[in-house]
């Protein structure tokens, strides 16, 4: 029983009898700091690239170029990217709230009211749709959705549109999260919350999804990531007009959208803004990253102590 | 009756799910069908794509799935053996590798383009090419790869570890024959994850792979993969929706094929391996 407790045998160096074993090792950590390494260029060659905006941005040649001039009109050295800063985010935060409470109901489905017969062939649909290109679900988008908005509320590529093919990208992995985390749930604490008599309702919203909340958030910051990092199927159905929408209805153009369009023809300044406006993405999805990182721990070390 | 409307509650949203996805499967496969003919398999596209087949886009998109795995798979598989067998305990380095995947994992698509742009195309002198568009998706499916490998030889039993152990085998033998293949399921999905995110990509090849719709000749040419066809073709080309839909659903056949492939090949070699010891 003692050792099935430990979570894995890592013997030392010392142990490392014959020569294979040794060279074997030598080569393992040669090939994992290739990892390292890897991190660190893309992050050097993202500063090298952009070092001519960054520069800029500090001397008062562009500094105020940045947050305060018209707009974005990168060819007459006007950066404002706040607009397209903020429709990544709005964008992220319609797509989520439109995908959570589907995600989280179907995932309450997928554990606890599902016959066991559908539950396989549910989870393996999930699993698929999680794999279809976004480049389709752009083209979808594009050719369905927009023409049904568009009746409605004409010009029919916009905020709304984006959020909801980003919305129907993300559900499969909130549903499959949150699906996991529900299910992780110890089956004791169940039968307790059954034992008082409480209703199967009362049981989940009360019992279940409190003890799973931080599976529940990982999974939902999971989703976040890659929201915020989607380019072409936001590209393809936003509009990508630069400004700060008004309504739900109006056009936007969101970070990468930015890069993918106008990277093929960028100059100079221009060019560095984009290596710029990936930094600052990456700096963005890190941060988000980080946190669920932390949510982690701490639900971990609730559960130890 | 509180209990049934929340089951019925729940029960809607996963059919809501299920239909908005089917809906959108259906549209792909209906319209797909609609423009679909075998030649449209091999044929050179004509006419920006509007008439004529998608044959350069599927030879460059299976060079570039070929390049990034046979990079990203050996490594992704060293350094996951080395994470779990081999790196001590409380081994910073071992940890801050760690630290370095999980960022890796969450850099968005877009920003790895930028960077082979940057370090492949211009820095090595690769041009915008095939070589340049594969290395770029090996460093993207390298940290969901090694990922998944962790996980599968961490939920590896420790008795097998300590019969290896006691029967006196090396760590490089015990790896091979015994924790690589009880890692299989994992490795598959690993494969499976990686196959199909490399072949879905399209943000990360835009600018170092390529448009250029020829046929490649050499892995230094540079070739439109099959997304970056799709896109092409819905948002440049007005009349084109038709052969988008229909590279839509080659592209997504595509993906599960090689998913079942994946499953079916590395299944059975580690079987093999693990039955014969």
């Amino acid at each position: 029983m003692m050792f099935n407790n430990q979570r894995n045998i890592r013997l030392n160096q010392a142990h490392l009898h014959t020569k294979v074993d040794l060279h074997l090792n030598r080569i393992l950590v040669l090939m994992s700091a290739m990892v390292t390494l890897l991190l660190v260029t893309i992050m050097l060659f993202l500063f090298y690239e952009s070092w001519p905006f960054i520069k800029g941005l500090w001397g008062d040649e562009l500094g105020a170029k940045f947050t305060l001039s018209q707009g974005w009109y990168p060819l007459e050295e006007q950066f404002n990217m706040m607009p397209m800063i903020l429709a990544s985010i709005l964008v992220t935060v319609c797509a989520v709230l439109f995908a959570l409470p589907l995600g989280l109901g179907s995932a309450i489905y997928l554990v606890h009211f599902a016959p066991p017969a559908s539950k396989q062939s549910f989870r393996l649909f999930l699993n698929l749709l999680a794999g279809v290109p976004s480049v389709v679900f752009g083209l979808w988008g594009l050719t369905r959705l927009v023409p049904i908005i568009t009746q409605w509320q004409p010009p029919g590529t916009s905020l709304l549109a984006a959020a909801l093919v980003l919305a129907l990208m993300i559900l499969p992995t909130i549903a499959l999260t949150c699906a996991s985390a529900i299910a992780a749930v110890p089956s004791s604490i169940l039968n307790g919350a059954k034992a008082l008599g409480m209703s199967r309702k009362t049981c989940i919203i009360h019992v279940v999804l409190p003890s799973a909340r931080s599976g529940i958030q990982g999974g939902i910051l999971l989703a976040i990531v890659r929201a915020l990092g989607e380019t072409m199927a936001v590209l393809m159905v936003s509009g990508n007009v630069v400004q700060l929408p008004s309504s739900l209805f109006d056009p936007v153009r969101v970070l990468t959208a930015n890069i993918a369009l106008e990277m093929a023809y960028a100059m100079d300044y221009h060019r560095a803004s984009l290596f710029f406006s990936g930094l600052l993405l990456t700096v963005l999805v890190g941060l988000v990253s980080w946190t669920a990182l932390k949510t982690n721990q701490i639900a971990c070390g609730k559960k130890h102590g | 009756m509180a209990d049934r409307i929340f089951g019925a509650i729940v029960t809607s949203c996963a059919l809501v799910v299920i239909s908005a996805l089917i809906w959108v499967l259906f549209d792909v496969v209906v319209k797909g069908t609609e423009h679909f003919t075998w030649s449209f398999l091999y044929e050179a596209p004509n006419d920006a794509g509007r008439t004529g087949g998608i044959g350069p886009m599927l030879v460059s998109t299976l060079l570039i799935l070929v390049i990034a795995l046979v990079v990203a798979v050996p490594l992704g598989l060293c350094l996951s053996v080395w994470l779990t067998e081999f790196a001590p305990n409380s081994s910073r380095f071992a940890q801050s590798t760690g630290v370095c995947l999980d960022i890796l994992a969450g850099v968005p698509s877009i920003v790895y383009g930028l960077f082979g742009n940057a370090f492949f195309c211009i820095y090595l002198g690769l041009g915008v090419s095939l070589l340049s568009g594969g290395l770029t998706l090996a460093c993207m499916i390298l940290p969901v790869f090694v990922r998944t490998c962790e996980s599968g030889l961490r939920a590896v039993n420790n008795e097998w570890r300590y019969g290896a152990l006691a029967l006196g085998m090396s760590r490089w033998v015990a790896i091979r024959n015994i924790l690589l293949p009880a890692a299989r399921p994992a490795i598959i999905a690993g494969l499976a994850l990686g196959i199909g995110r490399a072949t879905a990509e399209t943000a990360a090849l835009l600018f170092t792979s390529g448009y250029v719709d020829r046929m490649p000749e050499s892995l230094l040419d540079s070739g439109r993969a099959l997304s970056v066809h799709i896109y092409d073709l819905s948002m440049n080309v007005t009349g084109g929706d038709g052969a988008a839909y229909a590279s839509a659903m080659v592209l997504v056949t595509l993906i599960i094929a090689f998913n079942i492939i994946a499953h079916i090949f590395v299944d059975n070699w580690l079987k093999r391996r693990l039955n014969t010891q």
